[in-house]
């Protein structure tokens, strides 16, 4: 176990190089550059003050060496500063979004399984109902529908004209005057809305899923064979073939570890939410470079420890995988 | 003719303040009470609070608030002093002096004096400082703090555009000298002078401001200003219907139908006046295709632009006949104008050499086609409109368009600056200082430089450097005026439209005065009777 797992850790740094070359040498090929943002088109600037700007960020060097001085800084853990006007150290910036963009990702997990187990378990077990038609309709209808047309809907129906929920943003403006208590409770009244529209739109593929799982479940002889004995519908299905239509499910959640700091930009510039999908689309179009490499480090570093952690579990869980 | 204008500008502003209903006396200081907040959005996130760091709109819009310059425009946008009394330019024209307030303190306590402008300019022109706004300190050959109260500045030439350059905000020497700038912890939490103190910087959510209550002109009535960030426009727009807003700029559909409802008109006030902006379509000069001034004046015969005017801003602007705003002072309103004719435009084509000799509507030359493409940047959705409502127009003359739409820094990058264009629609946002030189001048056609339509005239360019050394206003107003009067003649550009800023503000802000400059320049004016005022803390 302790050499595949030192195995599959040494083969992560070349991977993660790979990533990163990749990355940087595709971010450089766009055109525009950081320093156009502030002098292109701007009467006040001219073109010794962009070279100057050019000199500052090392953006006159050639691309290799421009790699080179950041891979000098990154593996001294330095993900250098950012290129925006604010000079702000990159890993600041990021830390600064990632807990709300976390703590909606997971909310908006927990209610698509909160919603969708219990529809796909009653959509399998009254198959070609009118309730499970219903459902597939309904769920559909979020995964068809975008989410910013939903969200603008719902902020004027319930934002404007009811006046039962905030529009957009995260705090009132008193927040900052409110008990503890009410803090909670004001952040929790303008997360109804944005966890609402997001988990909405992921309700189909979950509760398909289920359903799915857990129809192969009830075909099976072991069901039959409780059924035989005797047990009640209710034991049978909850007992017996909720807890093995639900183990595949355990295995796309653990997948899902690295999504939960990707954030939506659309989703995020609807509601005003400043989160990681917004912070990386704004560092896109002002050629941040420094602030783009280092969202794609922590997310390439995620995405290989998630998928390490996802086969250290299946090894776990299965024999098969630990001998083979 | 400018008094004419102001009155006709006076006259629109006149109309739409009948539109809203019974509005108590404005500007009434007897019940001018403090208090309340004054909540307003930006679409992205201030970057910086420093000035000389910041270049984008939501920082300066912040930044205005927080620090000062030594003179301001007032609300008639004429110079008037903010940080200095009064100043003196001299007999040479070189150098400028100015006297200080005595009055004044940072926000921190400390005294404000010439120690302070004096660090301010030499900041400014600091290589080891990446900011984009040198070019005007630049031309200082000496910069000289005469006394505590006296600060002198002397120029190489005369170059009149430096005076405004003063309203530079002036930053404090105490706590940023001998600091590496980019790493000041002011970029954060700003120290000025201005009439208000920062408070707090929520990331990514909002800045929150509060009266200064040692302001040299005293404390302002709103006690606290909060700026919002809030990407999307329809957000911000649904807002400020729910009352989480109390300004916002409005679109012109917004302006004409989506506000008209009853509950708007009760909780909003709606103000128009015109922005210092213009749209206009502008031709490579360098392509054979348009070196022919009569063809560039068929163009601009054939565009219909009081239509594209109601097409695109839905009325809520005004025909653009050159580069300046038509309620200044600088501006030219006997100018040659090119009035929607497509007769007329026609044979201007046939006079030099373009008809229709195949006979399938479109005008030909020596067996080529009239056709050229129109490029202008995505994101901004009135610009493709006008493209598309051109193509039409100009098809009627026997030109065929082809409309490209690129994405912003590809545009500037591999159309704009290589010149490989035909034509282009763009806009230019200004001041209320007319200089042009930057975009008209025959010497700034280097790549990334502003005149990359490749504008060569003799007479504008001495035009322009007479403009840079004069500083009478009248002598500056002939100067400018047959500038206008040339580049009305010449189309290097088919001017199209001046823009409306159209902004609505909560009704229980009181104290609002329209003016050229806008609605803001007198908002530490700005109250809510107490009656009214809806946040207490």
């Amino acid at each position: 176990m302790l050499v595949y797992l030192s195995k599959r850790l040494l083969m992560m740094i070349p991977l993660l190089i790979g990533i990163t070359l990749i990355s940087f040498v595709v971010i450089h090929l766009a055109p525009g550059e950081p320093t156009d943002m502030q002098t292109d088109l701007n009467p006040k600037s001219s073109v010794d003050m962009r070279d100057r700007l050019r000199e500052r960020y090392n953006l006159d060097k050639p691309l290799y060496i421009q790699y080179g001085l950041w891979m000098k800084q990154i593996v001294t853990l330095d993900f250098g500063e950012s290129f925006a006007q604010d000079h702000r150290p990159v890993l600041e910036k990021i830390g600064e979004r990632m807990p709300i963009t976390i703590l909606i990702n997971v909310l908006s997990i927990v209610v698509i399984l909160a919603a969708a187990v219990p529809i796909g378990i009653l959509s399998a077990v009254r198959r070609n109902s009118m309730f499970d038609r219903g459902t597939t309709v309904f769920v559909f209808l979020g995964f068809a529908m975008p989410s910013f047309w939903l969200a603008l809907l719902m902020m004027d129906y319930f934002g404007v004209r009811l006046g039962i929920f905030p529009v957009a943003g995260l705090k009132s403006i008193g927040y900052d005057y409110m008990s503890p208590g009410r803090q909670y409770l004001d952040i929790a009244h303008h997360l109804v809305m944005p966890v609402f529209v997001s988990a909405f739109g992921g309700l189909a593929g979950f509760s398909r899923y289920m359903r799915s799982n857990m129809l192969e479940v009830i075909r099976q002889d072991y069901i039959l064979t409780a059924r035989a004995k005797g047990l009640s519908e209710r034991v049978v299905i909850y007992k017996h073939a909720l807890r093995n239509a639900l183990l595949p499910v355990i295995t796309i959640l653990g997948l899902s570890i690295p999504g939960l700091i990707g954030g939506s930009v659309i989703f995020e510039t609807i509601f005003a939410i400043p989160g990681m999908g917004k912070l990386f689309y704004d560092g896109v179009m002002m050629r941040d470079y420094p602030l783009i490499m280092g969202i794609l480090v922590i997310g390439a570093v995620l995405t290989l420890i998630g998928n390490l952690l996802a086969d250290i579990s299946y090894a776990m869980a299965d024999p098969r995988i630990r001998k083979g | 003719m400018r008094f004419l204008f102001i009155v006709l500008f006076f006259l629109l502003v006149g109309c739409e303040q009948q539109q809203q209903s019974v509005m108590p006396a404005e500007g009434d200081a007897a019940k001018a009470v403090h208090g309340d907040t004054f909540i307003e959005a930006s679409i992205g996130e201030p970057n910086n609070l420093l000035p000389v760091l910041a270049s984008d709109s939501a920082s300066s819009d912040i930044n205005r608030l927080v620090y000062n310059g030594l003179i301001r425009y007032d609300k008639n946008l004429q110079l008037e002093g903010e940080l200095a009394e009064s100043w003196e330019i001299s007999e040479d024209n070189l150098s400028f002096t100015f006297h200080l307030r005595k009055d004044v303190t940072w926000h921190d306590g400390t005294p404000f004096t010439s120690a302070d402008v004096l660090f301010t300019y030499q900041m400014y022109i600091d290589p080891e400082v990446p900011t984009s706004y040198a070019e005007d300190f630049l031309q200082v050959a000496k910069a000289e703090a005469i006394d505590p109260y006296t600060f002198r500045v002397t120029y190489e030439k005369p170059y009149s555009p430096a005076l405004a350059s003063w309203g530079t905000s002036i930053h404090p020497k105490h706590l940023l000298e001998g600091k590496e700038i980019t790493k000041s912890p002011l970029s954060r939490s700003p120290i000025g002078t201005g009439p208000y103190k920062f408070a707090k910087w929520d990331a990514g959510e909002k800045v929150e401001l509060l009266a200064n209550p040692d302001y040299f002109e005293g404390q302002p009535y709103i006690h606290r200003v909060v700026y919002r960030v809030i990407p999307d426009t329809s957000t911000q727009f649904l807002e400020l219907q729910s009352g989480g807003l109390d300004l916002m700029g409005l679109t012109p559909i917004q302006y004409e139908t989506q506000t008209d409802t009853p509950a708007f008109k009760r909780n909003f006030n709606k103000y128009r006046y015109l922005s210092f902006s213009y749209t206009y379509l502008g031709f490579n000069l360098k392509k054979p295709l348009f070196q022919d001034k009569r063809i560039r004046q068929a163009i601009s015969h054939a565009i219909n632009k009081q239509e594209l005017i109601d097409g695109v801003l839905l009325g809520l602007g005004h025909i653009a006949t050159g580069p300046y705003k038509p309620d200044t002072w600088v501006y030219n309103a006997d100018v040659k104008r090119y009035a929607y004719n497509p007769d007329h435009s026609r044979s201007l084509l046939a006079e030099a050499g373009w008809v229709d000799n195949d006979g399938d509507g479109v005008l030909d030359k020596d067996g080529e086609k009239f056709a050229f493409t129109i490029i202008t940047n995505q994101g901004n959705d009135l610009r493709s409109k006008t493209a598309e409502i051109i193509q039409r127009r100009l098809k009627e003359v026997g030109i065929v368009i082809e409309i490209r739409v690129v994405e912003w820094a590809t545009f500037l990058k591999e159309f704009i600056f290589t010149g490989n264009f035909d034509a282009t629609i763009l806009g230019w946002s200004g001041g209320p200082e007319p200089d042009q030189y930057n975009i008209w001048h025959s010497s700034k056609v280097a790549p990334r430089e502003l005149n990359f339509v490749k504008y060569s005239n003799k007479e504008v360019d001495e035009l322009l450097e007479a403009g840079r050394r004069t500083f009478d206003q009248e002598e500056r107003k002939k100067i400018y005026d047959r500038f206008q009067e040339i580049l009305a003649e010449e189309q290097p550009y088919t001017f199209l439209y001046v823009g409306e800023a159209l902004p609505a503000v909560a009704k229980r802000f009181r104290g609002i005065e329209p003016s050229p400059a806008g609605i803001t320049h007198n908002f530490i004016k700005w109250y809510v009777p107490k009656s009214e005022q809806k946040y207490n803390r």
